[in-house]
């Protein structure tokens, strides 16, 4: 064991005298993420909740065919602006949001008794308009039903008679699982806050040191492959706990930031949270150093070896992917699975869901399992001969 | 000592070593001489046990490289044909990773670390980081770190690759003060003249085998020839790949 700690004391001393790698260790890697999380949490919600304060601009084609449906419309805070002269093309080239027709025999109706029409010109497919689209059609419904209520009145029927069902929407939703659908990509952000802080020790303790002509010396020496293989792993994991170290750390900072009260959540970001997380999370570190070093390993050059590792990263957003567009019920199976266990862990614990201890440690044994396999097999192609010769 | 006996590697089809012998001797400089691809460089890898022969066996100081392959190594000092240096890391640096590979306790680390830098006269660069060494620093570190558990046999690929004359002239001064400590040398090269005038014997490689095994003036009288590069090419039957 002394040899693998030689190897691993050399590899860390090395990498923390290159001054992109630390960045990337301790800066890029576990503050990007989260902050970026937080940047953009946070911009969508100050946007969506000014967007229901704001008054709601509103080009009108024939305001003058509705006096008194504008007037009240006015008085919900919208404000009527003159209409393009093509509404439905201005729609269609997202110039605005949405047009508002009154047809010119909209009083004749109107005086009649007959429902008067208005023409709603809006684009499903623009989500950015939909918000504006909502609400102006809450106030024309609003305005319909206050008006035929007044007229039943006028007809002396009570307005109830017209509402045989009322609909009583008692959301069950706790604060905190509100939240964790925002967050569900939290988890991801950590996995790959680890997979960028292995990156670069994962590809100088292989493909850099083929590239750089090195390997063959070293293995010269008279040193067990294993016990070099498990230094560098060592080293390729410590850097990437860091990582992952920095970035709870910083979750749990820039977490204090989001504009959480404003949308009624709660988040349970403290050190039990913290705590857990890494619990759960420091065997798939073991998992994603051994990959990227299994991935490096095949490559002759460091180009090469960070093409590979890209592709590699792709592979934690699976489970993510997967559970945010099916949104299966969190089972005990998915904990027994990598990747997807600490997904649902994280997802859970900060929710502020109860997780079993049992289900933890189903994460962390099976997490674990796997991490002895995949090294496992990364020894067996250390050992080939081919992985040694540099030209 | 370092025994070769029958010697076989393929890759695929192509059969890079084919059945090669010979010994070196302690207190000899044995100078393995062959065009570019005859084998060579393969040769060597199967000595340091870089590679598992096909067939053949490798004795080093007796000890058999199939069997006991960390031992052979403990007794191996290798210059191979890569020699990448760590280049965050000073010369010192880099020599003392190595020392601490092999086992070396820390005052006995010391000692040899300073007896090699005194040797190989590079007291200068010792504690400079290795990036932007010339040629000749860099392959002076690398020898240094070779030779840092004082290995009774030395390994050496190529080792006047790159260098320029200063530097060779340095090398070989080097190879005879290993010689006369008594230490079994072993290098290649595709130069004639060096191998000429460093060897006490000569292993002629051609296309994976041995094609001579004598000393210098023994080459000139077998083949009848009047200088040792008429000598090569008689033996070779070919004036392809050989550098004067």
């Amino acid at each position: 064991m002394k040899s693998a700690l030689i190897v691993f004391w050399k590899e860390i001393r090395e990498n923390l005298r290159d001054r992109r790698t630390v960045i990337n260790t301790l800066l890029t890697g576990p503050l990007f993420a989260p902050l970026v999380f937080v940047l953009i949490i946070n911009t969508a919600v100050t946007r969506e909740i000014e967007k229901s304060e704001k008054p709601l601009p509103v080009p009108v084609v024939g305001a003058a065919n509705a006096p008194n449906l504008i007037a009240e419309l006015k008085q919900h805070g919208v404000e009527i602006k003159d209409a393009p002269a093509d509404p439905e093309r201005a729609v269609r080239d997202s110039d605005v949001d949405l047009v508002l027709r009154i047809p010119a025999d909209y009083a004749d109706a109107w005086n009649k008794g007959e429902p008067a029409q208005v023409e709603l010109i809006y684009d499903q497919s623009q989500r950015d308009a939909q918000g504006s689209v909502a609400r102006l059609q809450g106030m024309l419904d609003g305005y319909s039903r206050r008006s035929g209520a007044m007229r039943l009145i006028a007809r002396g029927i009570s307005p109830a008679v017209t509402t045989p069902v009322v609909i009583a929407g008692r959301d069950q939703s706790t604060a905190q699982a509100r939240s964790g659908t925002m967050f569900a990509m939290l988890p991801y952000f950590f996995i790959l806050g680890v997979f960028v802080g292995g990156m670069a020790l994962a590809i100088d303790t292989t493909a850099g040191e083929r590239e750089r002509q090195s390997l063959e010396p070293l293995l010269v020496n008279p040193v067990s492959r294993g016990k070099i293989l498990i230094g560098k792993l060592g080293a390729t994991s410590a850097f990437a706990t860091t990582t992952l170290l920095l970035s709870i750390f910083a979750f749990s900072v820039a977490g204090q930031f989001l504009p959480t009260e404003k949308l009624g959540m709660r988040l349970e970001i403290g050190a039990h949270f913290a705590l857990l997380t890494l619990f759960v999370m420091l065997p798939l570190v073991f998992v994603l150093a051994t990959l990227q070093t299994l991935a490096a390993a095949f490559a002759k050059s460091y180009r090469e070896a960070q093409t590979y590792l890209s592709l590699l990263m792709f592979v934690p957003v699976i489970p993510t992917l997967l559970l945010s567009v099916f949104p299966l019920k969190a089972q005990t199976w998915m904990y027994s699975v990598p990747l997807m266990g600490q997904q649902v862990a994280i997802m859970r614990l900060l929710r502020g869901d109860a997780v079993a201890p049992f289900q933890l440690w189903l994460c962390f044994a099976c997490t674990t399992l796997a991490a002895i396999i995949v090294f496992l097999v990364t020894a067996q192609i250390y050992r080939s001969e081919r992985l040694a010769i540099s030209a | 000592m370092i025994e070769v006996r029958n010697l076989h590697k393929a890759f695929g089809t192509v059969k890079a070593v084919d059945g090669v012998s010979f010994v070196a001797r302690d207190g000899e400089i044995t100078g393995l001489l062959g065009p570019n691809g005859a084998g060579k460089t393969t040769t060597l890898r199967m000595l340091y046990t870089l590679m598992r022969p096909d067939a053949g066996q490798v004795l080093v100081d007796g000890i058999d490289a199939a069997t006991d392959p960390t031992a052979v190594r403990r007794r191996l000092g290798v210059l191979p044909d890569a020699r990448g240096l760590y280049k965050r890391l000073s010369a010192r640096e880099n020599i003392d990773y190595f020392a601490r590979l092999q086992g070396l306790d820390a005052p006995t680390r010391r000692a040899r670390i300073e007896a090699l830098i005194a040797a190989l006269d590079m007291a200068d660069i010792a504690e400079r980081r290795t990036e932007g060494f010339s040629q000749g620093q860099r392959v002076k570190t690398a020898i240094a770190r070779a030779l840092v558990h004082d290995p009774r046999n030395v390994i050496l690929d190529e080792p006047t690759n790159g260098l320029d004359v200063m530097a060779t002239r340095a090398m070989r001064t080097f190879m005879h003060k290993l010689k006369n400590e008594g230490r079994c040398v072993l290098f290649s090269s595709h130069i004639m003249q060096e191998v000429g005038a460093l060897c006490d014997r000569i292993v002629v490689i051609a296309r994976g085998r041995v094609v001579a095994d004598e000393s210098p003036e023994g080459l000139r009288a077998q083949t009848g020839a009047a200088t040792l590069e008429d000598a090569f090419v008689k033996i070779i039957g070919s004036e392809e790949g050989l550098a004067a």
